[in-house]
């Protein structure tokens, strides 16, 4: 119990993975599906970092690196859309988005 | 003895804080839940011995992308109350079994990988920073530029998105010219 291993941080991050996936299910506003995806990113970046630390290794730092570069700009491109959506239609809810009438 | 405290002092803190961005109804508490969240995972990093990955994640995001996201609700109607959809059960039934599914493959992952070697193994006798900065730049240089390709175009796609009409000034238009061209954009929109 009082042993941090890393079991403790892959269970961590599963928690956070899984409140990153409510998030996801249950939000209609765009925006907020935006915060539930960078949750999902950074629970999944902790358990690259434990892995990294326990297994003595640097991809899984590497890799966090990367993930971090891609969700940066996955914001500014997303944001983009985001607002151009907002000035033609005035709302960012999900259910506004039928003119595919998917 | 402290590496056990902090982690689930941290723990407890980084759920409290990503459920209440989760489950709040005000954008506004979500993305301060969320900013503070971000803080507070980057002390894992500190704890996991990755200091230049733990000041990255403040850095990165609660520099940049939680101030981009305040800037951009600037555009949005970030009063009102956020709307909630109820997923179907099946939906719900089959995200619940991947859950499940992902936690038995957590706890089955560090059976199964007893005799994984190190491709890149972490030296004691230099920094995290400096030995970081060796890897990237031999290893992995070529992902790290097209990376850097990738943000060039994240922010020339951002700029020409949000930006455009940006050459007119609101505060500098008289009302009716305002009304005209609010006019104008529904007649566009339609």
């Amino acid at each position: 119990m009082m042993e941090i291993g890393l079991t403790h941080y892959l269970i961590l991050s599963a928690a956070l993975f899984a409140i990153g996936l409510v998030g996801v299910m249950r939000r209609k506003n765009l925006l907020m599906l935006f915060f539930s995806t960078e949750i999902l990113l950074n629970a999944v970046n902790i358990g690259f970092a434990a892995i990294s630390h326990y297994y003595g290794d640097f991809s899984g730092q590497m890799f966090a690196f990367f993930v971090i570069a891609i969700a940066a700009s996955e914001v500014a491109v997303g944001l983009g859309l985001l607002v151009v959506w907002f000035k033609r239609t005035g709302k960012i809810d999900l259910d506004m988005m039928m003119t595919m009438r998917g | 003895m402290f590496e056990a405290i902090a982690f689930y002092l941290f723990a407890f803190l980084t759920i409290v804080m990503f459920s209440i961005t989760v489950m709040t109804s005000q954008a506004l508490y979500a993305m301060s839940a969320l900013a503070a969240g971000m803080i507070f995972i980057s002390a894992f990093f500190f704890i996991l011995g990755a200091d230049f990955l733990g000041a990255i994640q403040i850095v990165v995001y609660t520099g940049a992308v939680m101030a981009l996201y305040a800037f951009g609700m600037m555009f949005f109607d970030t009063t009102r109350d956020v709307v909630e959809k109820n997923p179907s059960a099946n939906l719900v039934f089959g995200m619940s079994g991947l859950a499940a599914l992902l936690v038995v493959l957590i706890f089955a992952a560090p059976i199964v990988s007893d005799n994984m070697v190190a491709a890149y193994p972490i030296d004691a006798s230099v920094g995290n920073a400096q030995s970081i900065g060796m890897v990237l730049f031999t290893k992995y240089l070529v992902p790290f530029e097209v990376a850097a390709v990738m943000l060039l175009v994240a922010m020339i796609a951002g700029i020409v998105l949000a930006g455009k009409k940006m050459d007119r000034s609101l505060t500098l238009m008289r009302d009716e010219d305002i009304a005209a061209m609010e006019q104008e954009n529904e007649k566009a929109v339609l």
